[in-house]
């Protein structure tokens, strides 16, 4: 490429300086982080509640909070964990990293990707401005009718907690379908699906799912939103309505949800055990088979979160049979890890660190999951501190862990500097000792019948200890998470220059420069294997994408041959304005059904000024220009 | 340069087309996508509804009437004929012709005006309010759901009929003509199950 056209080219991608351009940019890098931070500043918010809370139970009696407080407590930080931070997270990995991964000039549909972080923020705002304003849900993370119905909650506590669900899920239903777009139709020449990174593999997995899955949370809660606001009867018994019909659909996008959340996680832990075991990942095949089984089977299991309900005993033993088969392929995919690092030549930095806290914490969140898969003691444990415990080690250990390993992995690639190694392990060794002492001890609780969402407890109970034990393992891991936190801002300024490839990885994005530019790659890599780094020390590239138009690659779902060059579209405001429109009409649609007919019509004008394409007045037909 | 490593030029892209049709085109991913997440949607509905008819000794409940077959009729008779014409409308844009595309496109905005009205009428025959019962819920649901469907895809074909009259069409513009005949077929096929949950179960239990 000659200097010329490299001008040329930057010149294209660039956005435009200003708020016009903070605003309009379809960058999926700079879009990936704005979600990236949001996320971190969520973490903060709901580490403080979960903090608050741990204080409020370190001593029996304690009245520093009463009920009320209490429950709002939970219910904000488990809906912003599972809804803020744990999906949108895992999605803003995918698109920062999954054009990177394809040798890529950006997404398939740049500017959903933005429309979906204006709408992802408006759920966040959904959430936390009426907190601010003493507005709070108080029902839980998954308000079940009747009491989140009309009759038992009155205001709009409830309400805001269903819109909030609606904002993100639109959200992360178009982050997906854009990741799925982009893998399966931009992959670069020679990446065959069979040559494909496992990781893609796993965002592919984890975006088909929350294609599946979410329409059946949002379909729920506007159903319980058109109970409160219209007098609809789905969940009034009176009426003919079935209040299990809500578990059943909330369960039915819950389960795989937790998956959606998983599944990405396995890919970051995959990318680091390779690249850290500098040998492919041992059991390639198996392991992309192992994650689409877990993509089928975590459809069949939801039931498993209503044993308590009193559901017919065949019912029962089904679910109890499919959640105990799917530890099958999750247990596979442990011991391909063990085998790639036992025979590679493992490198125990950071990022490696963190998958062996993963490893761990996860097996035991999953041995815990096995036992309350069983019926009958689920019928023990249910709503105990052990799900409690169970449910934090699967998320936390399970999710958390390898995210932070990725952040840790990727971090020299997004910023072109390293994070402090010591500094690193100082927070890995606090976050991971401090959760494990954190909440080990509700195992225990949770079997001495320690119920979950109680505000506190009697000292004749015995329950003081643990939960000193508890609280303060707690405080350790947000200490840890402050260090985590601390070292990334300061290496941004002090840490060494990372260079393309400080880690000798095998995957395409080390090919980009560090950070990476606004087009990410001046040419097209081609890929002749699975580690294409590996193969050869230059790198294979094909020329002749414009130059002086954004375009992208577009290629064979299968076998990744070259088709056509596809126009990618710019920055624009469009996306900003629609998302705008949106919140508007949901945020409205709590307090009067009209605002869906009214609150339509400029969405529309929105979104016909998005897709509106510029090109000249027509000299042909009756309408044209003479 | 890409990074740090040296490049190696193995091949030029400069030849291929700038667009194509069909699967092979990027945009053609994205409307399946949208389809397989409103296809779910309608499902799940679909689900809800056979839920609480499973649970419920009587659909309708005693006292409520059944809704109306003469308005809904006509409805899809006209829905499942109007697949004809789009049809037609996707081999003009295979073959490319502009100016029958135009036609096409006036003809199913028309077509989808006429059919929001007969969904008019239809909706005053449910015979049944949305807050009667859960059976009245869930008829409306299924309505709503539909109709929705219809009215988006109708201001999209009318929209994009008024681009088409007053630009020079490309091939990029065809591809979106395609994917919005595609996605009146996927209207079409959605009302099938639910015009037989709305009017017809009733009737055979």
């Amino acid at each position: 490429m000659s200097p010329d056209e490299r001008e040329r080219l930057h010149a294209v991608w660039a956005d435009r300086p200003g708020l016009l351009g903070f605003l309009g940019t379809v960058d999926h890098k700079r879009i990936a982080a704005r979600y990236i931070v949001t996320v971190v500043g969520l973490l903060f918010l709901s580490g403080m509640l979960a903090i608050d809370m741990r204080l409020q139970l370190s001593q029996p009696d304690m009245r520093r909070m009463g009920p009320q407080q209490y429950n709002e407590a939970f219910a904000l930080h488990g809906s912003t964990m599972l809804f803020l931070i744990s999906v949108p997270v895992m999605e803003a990995m995918a698109l920062w990293l999954v054009p990177l991964m394809l040798g890529a000039r950006n997404m398939a549909f740049p500017r959903l990707a933005a429309f979906s972080y204006w709408l992802y923020l408006g759920g966040v705002l959904m959430l936390w401005l009426p907190h601010a304003l003493g507005i709070t849900p108080d029902l839980g993370w998954f308000e079940y009718p009747p009491l989140s119905g009309p009759a038992y909650s009155p205001g709009h506590r409830a309400d805001i907690w269903a819109q909030m669900i609606t904002f993100t899920e639109v959200a992360a239903l178009a982050a997906s379908v854009n990741v799925v777009a982009t893998i399966l139709k931009m992959r670069p020449p020679g990446m065959t699906l069979a040559r494909m990174p496992f990781f893609l593999w796993a965002m592919l997995v984890a975006s088909l799912m929350t294609i599946f899955a979410l329409p059946a949370i949002m379909l729920a809660t506007s159903m319980l939103i058109a109970d409160r606001l219209v007098s609809t009867q789905f969940f009034a018994p009176a009426a003919g309505g079935d209040v299990l019909l809500f578990q059943h659909m909330f369960w039915f996008f819950g389960h795989p949800e937790v998956y959606i959340i998983f599944v990405p996680a396995v890919g970051f832990v995959s990318s680091i055990v390779e690249t850290f075991s500098r040998r492919t990942l041992f059991g390639h095949v198996p392991m992309v088979l192992s994650i689409l089984a877990i993509g089928v089977l975590a459809f069949g299991l939801w039931v498993h979160h209503m044993f308590a309900v009193g559901l017919p005993r065949l019912g029962n033993d089904f679910y109890t049979a499919a959640s105990m088969a799917i530890a099958l392929p999750a247990g596979l995919q442990m011991f391909c890890w063990i085998a790639t690092m036992w025979s590679g030549r493992p490198r125990f930095a950071t990022p490696l660190l963190w998958v062996i806290g993963f490893i761990a914490t996860f097996v035991i969140g999953g041995l815990s999951g096995v036992m309350t898969a069983s019926a009958p003691l689920d019928l023990q444990l249910t709503d105990t501190y052990f799900v409690v415990a169970h449910l934090h080690y699967v998320l936390i250990g399970g999710a958390l862990f390898p995210l932070f390993g990725a952040f840790c992995y990727w971090y020299p690639k997004a910023t072109g500097r390293m994070m402090s190694e010591r500094w690193g392990v100082v927070a890995f060794i606090l976050i991971v000792g401090g959760f494990n002492l954190g909440f080990f001890p509700m195992h225990v609780l949770g079997l001495e019948g320690m119920p979950r969402r109680i505000y506190t407890y009697g000292p004749d109970m015995g329950w003081g200890t643990l939960n000193l034990v508890a609280t303060i393992g707690s405080a350790i891991a947000m200490l840890g998470g402050i260090v985590l936190t601390g070292n990334a801002l300061i290496s941004l300024w002090r840490g060494k220059p990372a260079g393309a490839d400080p880690w000798g990885a095998p995957t395409l994005e080390w090919a980009a420069r560090s950070p990476p530019p606004q087009h990410n790659f001046e040419e097209v890599p081609v890929v002749t294997s699975i580690a294409p780094l590996w193969r050869h020390g230059d790198l294979p590239v094909m020329t002749g994408l414009a130059t002086d138009r954004r375009e992208v690659l577009v290629t064979s779902v299968i076998d990744a041959v070259p088709q056509y060059r596809h126009h990618s579209v710019g920055p624009s405001l469009w996306p900003f304005v629609a998302a705008l429109a949106t919140s508007g009409m949901f945020v409205a649609s709590i307090f009067t059904p009209w605002a869906v007919v009214w609150g339509a019509i400029p969405i529309g004008v929105a979104l016909v000024l998005w897709f509106w394409p510029r090109r000249p007045r027509s000299a042909t037909g009756p309408l044209a220009r003479r | 340069m890409n990074g740090e490593r040296a490049l190696r030029r193995v091949g030029d892209l400069a030849g291929l087309p700038t667009s194509a049709q069909g699967p092979r085109n990027l945009v053609w991913w994205g409307n399946i996508s949208f389809m397989a997440i409103e296809g779910t949607g309608f499902a799940l509905a679909i689900g809800a509804c056979l839920y609480l008819l499973g649970q419920s000794p009587h659909w309708p409940p005693p006292g409520d009437s059944l809704p109306g077959l003469g308005w809904s009729g006509a409805f899809t008779l006209a829905l499942v004929l109007s697949e004809l014409p789009n049809l037609w409308l996707i081999r003009q844009v295979r073959a490319k012709s502009i100016a029958r595309v135009r036609l096409g496109m006036l003809v199913m905005t028309l077509i989808g005006i006429a059919l929001i009205g007969l969904r008019w009428f239809e909706l005053q025959h449910l015979n049944v309010g949305w807050d009667h019962d859960a059976y009245g819920s869930t008829v409306w649901m299924l309505m709503v759901l539909h109709t929705s469907h219809v009215v988006t895809e109708l201001v999209e074909t009318a929209v994009l009929t008024v681009w088409l009259y007053t630009h020079e069409v490309g091939d990029d513009q065809l591809g979106d003509v395609e994917d919005d005949a595609d996605y009146w077929t996927f209207v079409i096929l959605a009302w099938v199950p639910i015009y037989l949950l709305v009017y017809w179960v009733p009737r055979w239990l």
